[in-house]
């Protein structure tokens, strides 16, 4: 028989970081959806199992004046259909309800979805773009993280071996703004992103100002496209020069091919949903 | 393994599993409920699908040591139960057509039943959005919609 | 009494919609063990040794090679030229070679990770393009193909591809078998043909037919996935279950079915048409090649059929059609519905609407000129039936569909600044139902009733109910001709030891063939009933129980039986594909309509309504479920069912990486039925994957002024030909 694995649920947040601190090589589990596939695949290497499903501490959403902080284990549907989230992050609701389809969205969770730090996972250009921020604990304390600086490479994350992410806070965004989220799979619902653009757009006296724009499934990990926003920022719509802008765009990121696209589809959709962006900002 | 307090279709069970035990096997083979069907293993197919505490969850996916002190609801559950809803959600899928090889069906129950409890009413719309995760290769959806339609009508 | 019409629900409708059905995986047995496959692994070699790694308890693990083979070694079909477990030459990635069975699954799947198989890989042929040996041919040809194109005004060439098309029934492919205390074998499967698998594992098993038994489990889909393949299974799993001396139950994981079971045959389609001005065809030729994979499987039929569906529904003065299945070194490509018709007719339907732009005329007029018409002739010669007119369905679709509007509705939409372009279009087509030529007099298949003291008949046929509504359907048939109530007739378990050989569960043929049988045999009991037990004419319900009461307290129950033959008459050569190649045809226009997305490429499908002729509907609510589950597999086909081959091998063998379509891609479809109550019920089940791609693709290339010529139209494909040349 292969050894069993070992399964702990931990009383509480501090319980569940000093196992983290104590044994490094254990494996945090939220909802399942990932680790569960990986799973049958037989591809999941974990000999110790930590349950983060039921810490109470890390759910909920706080929807303070200034900014709204999400429970680590707040699942997709309860962000999709929390009326502040719904009010403020309309691009993160999208997200939230293009990711799988309604019994995964029961059970996937925004911190398993970061963690897991997939490069075409649905949420993080919404995050980017919303200029999320990340809390991340441990025995040795708290510390906030730019959701920015938090993937380092292809599934590989600014966490701390011992460390959980415990909560995601994103700023109140400026009064007139566009938010755009646009994911493209093959079918409508259920499908992985083959490429997916996520943007906000602050305008102010007609001109553009503090645009972030974030890309998925087209580099190694999420991109956040700082040099594409720092050409658009200060400008109006109409001056843009398209050609110039996407030229920018397109130097930002770095796909390839795969078996669910080609390198020269999600370039090019990239650049396309990009200008879908600029026509969402011009006619808001 | 670990031992757990679960409810399974409203009967209190005490059970000894290992911890990464997939819900499915758990019904299947542990609880004899069969009605349950696995067509993918990962999630995509929905014909495993069943309720936790309310919520429909694909029962592939879901190790059985996070459900402790959970409620668990299968098709056979649903029927037993005698819901009326249920019972006319299971009817109009008969009138319909809305059910041909089957193998999908219990997984569609246990959704639409569930879409059927938080809208009383659906659109089509929302009829298609909350089973976009239980596909279906027989029937082309369209008598599904109908039948979801059907139930939720008022009684004459 | 009248029950053919009547929307009556499905016999297991309870069943599935409680969870009740017994699916084969739902079933076990004391002592069971779990069966796996090992597979070559490698697309083409020769296997020199295997080795069996340490680690699992191989003392406790049941182990079987091609040694093991007690009778041949040939999973048996048209030719027997693909073997049950490899015994040294590998023709495919997917080739079975070694066998295991244990009670626990993670001990075999460890064993499975710890068997080498030791190989000389040999060359192996990757792509149409470069194979070389052709596996089966045929022509059909009709008048003066270069007389005919010489004449025409305008010649228009165009190529056509389909992709591999994967049947993703939602219960994986699973059989169980167990040895008797007798050495008999019993076999439950998911499967349609009950009488392939018997003499398979017959013959691997070395046993006379009648000590296998093959009993059919609810089939949760098939589509033709589960015709050829089960036998493969089944006889895996008597091997196991033989030398283990235990029951042996395998169930495929998703993914090994997707990589390992048939698909349907790629294709590649040349064709040059020959027009007048006026929009006359006058000559047709065609190149259709099938990637047949490395065995000759089901290829020839699929062929024929292919060839014979090639030309449309059009009078065709002249044509030739050259078919060819290649081998080359992918898993077998076997039967899928529609078998060959769908890629023949999404070739023809597009290329129909290529030649229209081309003239400048509208597409549906040069369908109008050319259709069929009662009187004409097909290209096999078979004169088109009395009491049928292709024209007329094409305007009733047109009618039905709004298609005049929905198509102005569309360019207007389209002269605005929208990214999304809509577009409309139809495919007009036919699709001809049973077994091709003499498939059905050859097969002479059985069918029979029983009746018993209480008045109940039971139907005893091999058609397995599969989703279709096989056992609906053929209740309501007998119910009809024996004038008794639906509910007292019931069909018999699929059970090789009950029900007689009425062939496979196949070619649109349950309804049309199978029903005719026990439509004739109900007529018989019927007789027999006046004649020997008093039974009135006409007769009520409460007679018929009278009659079965007093007929069989004297004789025991009443068994009859019917045989097929085919009509008097009745000419097929097929070696020239002339003379009857059906017995009928059902006869069908469906229209689309799609939004596509020119900055992604992604086409949404946002209408679409089906009319067809397929002469009595026996139930409207089934008879509806085959359309629409037809039309939704049609639109995956069209969009987003693509194979991603690799070394051989499916890359994208995962329900994540291969699209089919949700609910949320699939609008609800109308389907209408245009038959007169007196014409005879023909076969429906195979039609709706005929003509669903090319109505799409010709909205799609409708939407955008484009040439998709290939499908799946994925995204990519999309907006590459959105592009300018």
């Amino acid at each position: 028989m292969t050894s069993p694995v070992r399964w702990t649920r931990p009383q509480s947040l501090r319980h569940a970081l000093q196992v983290m601190a104590a044994e490094p090589s254990v494996v945090p589990i939220a909802g399942g959806t990932d680790l569960m596939v990986l799973l049958a695949l037989g591809d999941l290497r974990a000999g110790h199992l930590l349950d983060l499903w039921p810490l109470g501490e890390l759910r909920g959403i706080d929807a303070a004046p200034d900014q709204t902080v999400i429970g680590a284990l707040t699942t997709y549907r309860e962000l999709a259909t929390h009326p502040a989230v719904v009010e403020r992050h309309p691009a993160l609701v999208q997200a939230a309800r293009l990711s799988g389809a309604w019994a995964i969205q029961n059970r996937g969770t925004l911190g398993g979805n970061l963690a897991n730090a997939s490069p075409a996972a649905d949420s993080p250009p919404a995050l980017l773009a919303y200029g999320a921020r990340l809390e991340l604990v441990s025995v040795r304390g708290s510390r906030w993280v730019d959701y920015a600086d938090f993937h380092l490479g292809y599934k590989r994350t600014a966490r701390a071996g011992d460390e959980l992410i415990a909560r995601i806070a994103l700023a109140q965004p400026p009064g007139p703004a566009t938010h755009f989220y646009r994911k493209v799979g093959t079918r409508k619902a259920q499908a992985i992103s083959k490429v997916c653009l996520a943007g906000l757009a602050p305008l102010s006296d007609g001109r553009l100002g503090d645009v972030r724009l974030a890309l998925g499934a087209v580099a190694p990990t999420v991109v956040l496209a700082r040099q594409t926003a720092a050409y658009l920022n200060g400008r109006r719509v109409p001056e843009i020069d398209r050609v110039a802008a996407r030229a920018i765009l397109e130097a930002e990121i770095a796909p390839i091919d795969d078996l669910r696209s080609s390198a020269w589809y999600r370039r090019r959709v990239a650049g396309n949903l990009f200008e879908q962006f600029l026509d969402a900002i011009q006619h808001r | 393994m670990i031992v757990l307090d679960l409810t399974i279709n409203g009967r209190l069970v005490r059970v000894q599993v290992a911890p990464l035990t997939r819900l499915l096997d758990f019904l299947r083979e542990h609880q004899k409920l069969t009605g349950t069907k696995e067509g993918c293993g990962e999630g995509e197919c929905g014909a495993c699908t069943v309720l936790v505490d309310g919520l429909p969850v694909v029962s592939c996916l879901v190790p059985m040591g996070q459900l402790d002190g959970a409620a668990v609801t299968t098709v056979e559950g649903l029927t037993a139960v005698g819901d009326p809803g249920l019972q006319r959600l299971q009817e109009a899928l008969l009138d319909a057509g809305g059910t041909q090889c089957g193998i999908c069906t219990p997984g569609i129950v246990v959704t639409a039943h569930a879409l059927l409890d938080a809208r009383s009413r659906p659109t089509l719309e929302e009829i298609r959005d909350a089973l976009a995760g239980n596909i279906c290769r027989c029937t082309g959806y369209t008598a599904i919609y109908e039948a979801v339609r059907r139930a939720a009508e008022p009684v004459p | 009494m009248t029950t053919i019409g009547a929307p009556l629900r499905r016999k297991e409708g309870l069943a599935k919609v409680t969870g009740r059905a017994v699916y084969l995986d739902d079933i076990t047995r004391p002592g069971l063990l779990w069966g796996r496959t090992v597979r070559a692994d490698v697309p083409g070699g020769r296997l020199e040794r295997i080795d069996f790694a340490p680690g699992p308890p191989w003392d406790e693990i049941v182990v079987v090679t091609a040694r093991d083979i007690p009778g041949r070694n040939v999973v048996p079909l048209i030719a027997d030229d693909q073997p049950c477990l490899v015994a040294r030459d590998i023709q495919h990635r997917e080739e079975p070679v070694v066998l295991l069975a244990h009670a626990d699954r993670q001990v075999l799947a460890r064993a499975v990770a710890a068997i080498r198989l030791v190989v000389t890989p040999a060359p192996a042929v990757l792509s149409l393009a470069a194979a070389t040996d052709v596996l089966s041919e045929l022509t059909l040809e009709r008048g003066d193909l270069a007389a005919g194109l010489a004449g025409a005004d305008l010649v228009v060439d165009g190529t056509y591809e389909t992709g591999a098309q994967e049947h993703l029934y939602i219960e994986p492919q699973a059989m169980l078998a167990e040895v008797g205390e007798d050495g008999a074998l019993t076999v439950w499967g998911s499967l349609q043909c009950p009488y392939y698998v018997r003499p398979a594992v017959a013959t691997v098993l070395g046993l006379p037919e009648d000590r296998v038994r093959v009993i059919q489990t609810t089939t949760g889909g098939g589509f033709g996935g589960k015709e050829e393949y089960p036998s493969m299974i089944a006889c895996h799993a008597a091997l196991l279950a033989v030398k283990a001396r235990r029951p042996v139950k395998i169930v495929y994981e998703r993914g090994e079915d997707m990589r390992a079971t048939t698909k349907r045959h790629p294709s590649r389609t040349r064709h040059r048409v020959g027009v007048s001005r006026d929009g006359r065809l006058l000559a047709l030729e065609t190149e259709f090649v099938l990637d047949g994979g490395a065995y000759l499987t089901l290829s020839p039929v699929v062929l024929s059929r292919g060839v014979i569906h090639a030309p449309g529904p059009y009078r065709w003065p002249n044509l030739r059609i050259r078919g060819r299945v290649m081998r080359t070194s992918y898993p077998p490509h076997g039967a899928f519905r529609g078998f060959g018709a769908p890629q023949a007719i999404f070739a023809l339907e597009v290329h129909l609407d290529r030649v229209a732009r081309a003239l400048g005329i509208d597409p549906v007029e040069l369908r109008r000129r050319n259709l069929l018409r009662p009187g004409d002739v097909m290209a096999t010669g078979q004169p088109v039936e009395p009491g049928v007119d292709p024209l007329a369905v094409l305007d009733r679709a047109l009618d039905a569909s709004g298609f005049a509007a929905r198509r102005a509705a569309c360019d207007a939409s389209n002269t605005g600044v929208s990214a999304v372009k809509r577009g409309v279009g139809l495919a007009t087509f036919f699709h001809g139902a049973g077994f091709t030529g003499a498939g059905e007099s050859k097969l002479a298949s059985e069918a029979a009733l029983r009746l018993g003291a209480d008045g109940r008949v039971e139907i005893l046929a091999s058609s397995a109910e599969i989703g279709q509504g096989a056992a609906t359907t053929h209740a309501q048939i007998v119910s009809e001709a024996l004038s008794v109530p639906y509910e007292m007739v019931s069909p018999a378990v699929v059970d090789t030891a009950v029900v007689p050989n009425s062939g496979p569960t196949v070619a649109s043929r349950t309804v049309m063939v199978v029903g005719g049988l026990l439509a004739q045999a109900a007529r018989e009991m019927v007789d027999r009933l006046r004649a020997q037990a008093g039974l009135p004419r006409p007769h009520t319900p409460a007679d018929f129980a009278v009659a079965a009461r007093a007929y069989t307290d004297a004789h025991g129950p009443l068994l009859t039986r019917a045989r097929y033959s085919a009509p008097a008459g009745w000419q097929w050569d097929e070696r020239t594909l002339t003379g009857e190649a059906y017995a009928a045809y059902a006869w069908a226009c469906y229209v689309a309509e799609v939004a596509v997305d020119t900055r992604t490429g992604e086409t949404e499908v946002t209408d679409f309504v089906a009319v067809q002729d397929v002469g009595r509907v026996v139930n409207p609510v089934t008879a509806r479920g085959q359309v629409h589950g037809g039309v939704c597999q049609g639109l995956g086909f069209a969009l987003y069912e693509d194979v991603v081959w690799q070394e051989g091998g499916m890359a994208n063998a995962r329900m994540t990486n291969y699209i089919v379509p949700t609910s949320a891609d699939t609008p609800p479809i109308a389907v209408v039925f245009c038959q007169g109550e007196a014409s005879p019920s023909k076969g429906l089940g195979e039609l709706p994957m005929d003509g669903t791609a090319p109505a799409v693709v010709n909205a799609l290339n409708a939407a955008l002024g484009a040439e998709i010529a290939r499908i799946p139209a994925l995204p990519e494909r999309v907006l590459q030909a959105t592009l300018p040349a």
